[in-house]
């Protein structure tokens, strides 16, 4: 098991104690619809630490799968070799997730809001764009049909926003039961994982509060990258900072990735 | 619109089955894709027909409709081109990679023309196609609850279940004029073995118009015939059949090359300059005759280089049953 004793502690960048948090929050975890990048690194560091049974499911259509390298993208073709299972994508969206398959989802976006409500579509107008962002992919049905879904975002005000250019994947909506009322079948989002803190929505209103600071930030710095006054949980927890087996399963686990961008680019 | 059916040829295809509908890359281009029409190049990361793609441009299509879940680097490139005014998909990006910065002008900028676009999610494509392919008027999906998605794409409707309170969502049948399928192998007759991501091929071969299969080897049928679970797409759907050897590049196909990450992350920074953009579909596109042309301008290493290791299947055994 991962040894957490504040001794075991090292020097670690925002974004590995991101992996890591994220990581944690995959404990017992069978199934995972996961993205390329950070939340794969989450996935592929769980499964050597606290969820061994960890099921990864790539939007490519691949069920279980256990890439030899880091996937570049999630077409990568280690995803296929020695995966569990390759389905059409009929199958994956129509059997497995909509199926209600998929334990926990890994999303993120350009733009949140307090309830979790994902824009990932423009920046601007729909129709005269500031910035056209890729749109939706499959994370619009992946947020309405996964059980659960956590969210993956670097704390930025630009990020977290009082009102959304446009809504591309439900969270909560409105708060409240408003996405039940709607249909979602899914229980929304459960976690925001941040590089700077951990929110969640246990709340009646199912808005995004503050549960645990990471190591060193301040409640302030927190403020400072919201663009709304974000509430608190009634006990507020500091995170627990990466352990050397952590950093060391993770770091090898991506090492793949980064000498091999460096040795294509 | 005067075919109802996706297909209106079905009850002639029986007697032409056994002709050989093997065509140069140049011949089928030629013939089913023309001025005006809708064109879906599939595969999602994989499999990506790239040589199709550059015909398609060598030969000066306009006004295309160009349909693809994930328009990938192959789009940015026939958009930055002009063939195309009108975009169907469902995610603008460069896979693993960033955005598609020619896509991207086009849309916010009308740099070369102004480009429509008309958008769904990942499983809204997925439905246009089996609603298109198995040939019903709608497909229902349990989507776009809540989301602004429909308010612009008029084509998303919400619909109350007929058997219960539930709301789905339903998008319509989609016919691509012509579908075109990158695979590993076919015989004369398209029937086509694929392994590996499975995308949308199968769906979007059925729900086309005309279909191309282009692939790495042209096999015997009896290749085809001893491993019938391997087939995705019956020549019976397939109007010609294309060699093409890396065919695919600078995408993959499994077990025969790798994806080309270094072309990928080289568009990237290629593709923000339009200029630069002009002067690589000259040299590489205009310039060339042909994929043959291509492969051998991109040089014996670069296939070295994205040569896979082996990892055999298990032997399968059918049995014979005479």
């Amino acid at each position: 098991m991962t040894d957490l004793t504040p001794s075991n502690v090292q020097a670690y960048t925002p974004a590995e104690i991101m992996v890591v948090v994220a990581a944690r929050a995959l404990a017992g975890v069978r199934t995972v619809f996961v993205g390329v990048g950070l939340p794969n690194l989450a996935c592929n560091v769980a499964r050597s630490t606290v969820a061994p049974e960890l099921e990864l499911l790539y939007e490519s259509g691949v069920y279980g799968a256990q890439p030899a390298r880091q996937p570049l993208s999630i077409g990568d073709p280690t995803l296929v070799t020695g995966a569990t299972s390759v389905i059409s994508m009929a199958d994956l969206f129509g059997l497995y997730l909509q199926g209600g398959l998929v334990e926990v989802a890994l999303l993120g976006g350009a733009q949140i809001d307090r309830f979790g409500n994902l824009n990932t579509t423009v920046i601007g107008s729909y129709t005269e764009p500031k910035v056209r962002l890729p749109g939706s992919g499959g994370a619009c049905e992946i947020a309405i049909n996964a059980q659960h879904v956590y969210i993956i975002m670097h704390l930025k005000q630009r990020a977290f926003v009082e009102q959304l250019d446009f809504l591309t994947s439900p969270g909560h909506l409105q708060g409240g039961t408003t996405a039940q009322q709607v249909g979602i079948p899914g229980k929304g989002p459960q976690l925001v994982i941040t590089d700077k803190a951990l929110f969640d929505f246990a709340n009646a209103e199912q808005e995004m509060q503050l549960v645990s600071l990471y190591p060193g930030v301040t409640r302030e710095a927190i403020a400072a990258e919201m663009g709304w006054q974000v509430r608190a949980a009634e006990t507020l927890s500091e995170t627990q900072a990466p352990t050397t087996d952590e950093l060391a399963i993770m770091r090898r686990l991506s090492a793949g990735s980064t000498s091999q961008r460096a040795g294509e680019a | 619109m005067t075919k109802v059916w996706g297909r209106s040829k079905l009850c002639v295809q029986k007697e032409v089955e056994m002709v050989d509908k093997r065509r140069s890359l140049k011949e089928a281009i030629a013939e089913y894709v023309r001025d005006d029409l809708s064109v879906a190049i599939e595969g999602f990361t994989a499999f990506i027909c790239f040589a199709a793609g550059h015909e398609i441009i060598r030969q000066r299509r306009r006004n295309l409709t160009l349909i693809r879940m994930t328009p990938d680097v192959i789009y940015d490139q026939m958009v930055a081109a002009g063939v195309a005014r009108t975009l169907v998909f469902s995610y603008l990006g460069n896979p693993g990679v960033g955005p598609l910065h020619c896509l991207r002008r086009a849309i916010e900028k009308g740099i070369p023309v102004p480009l429509a676009i008309e958008e769904y999610s990942h499983y809204g494509m997925v439905g246009r196609y089996l609603a298109g392919a198995s040939h019903l008027p709608f497909f229902p999906l349990r989507s776009y609850l809540g989301s602004e998605m429909p308010q612009v794409n008029e084509q998303i409707k919400m619909v109350p279940s007929p058997y219960g309170e539930d709301i789905v969502a339903v998008v319509p049948p989609l016919h691509p004029d012509v579908a075109i399928i990158h695979a590993q192998r076919a015989d004369q007759h398209g029937n086509t073995h694929v392994w590996g991501l499975l995308g949308v091929q199968k769906e979007v071969a059925f729900a086309a118009r005309k279909v191309i299969v282009v692939v790495e080897e042209i096999v015997d049928e009896s290749v085809i015939r001893a491993d019938p679970n391997r087939t995705l797409i019956p020549g019976l759907i397939v109007d010609a059949v294309v060699h093409v050897p890396y065919g695919a590049h600078p995408s993959y196909v499994q077990g025969y090359y790798d994806r080309d990450n270094a072309f990928y992350l080289m568009w990237d920074a290629l593709s923000r300059d339009p200029a630069r953009v002009g002067a690589w579909l000259d040299e590489w596109v205009y310039g060339l005759s042909d994929h043959a042309a291509y492969v051998r301008k991109l040089g014996a290493e670069t296939m070295e280089r994205l040569k896979p290791g082996s990892a055999p299947a298990a032997h399968v055994e059918y049995g014979a049953y005479p």
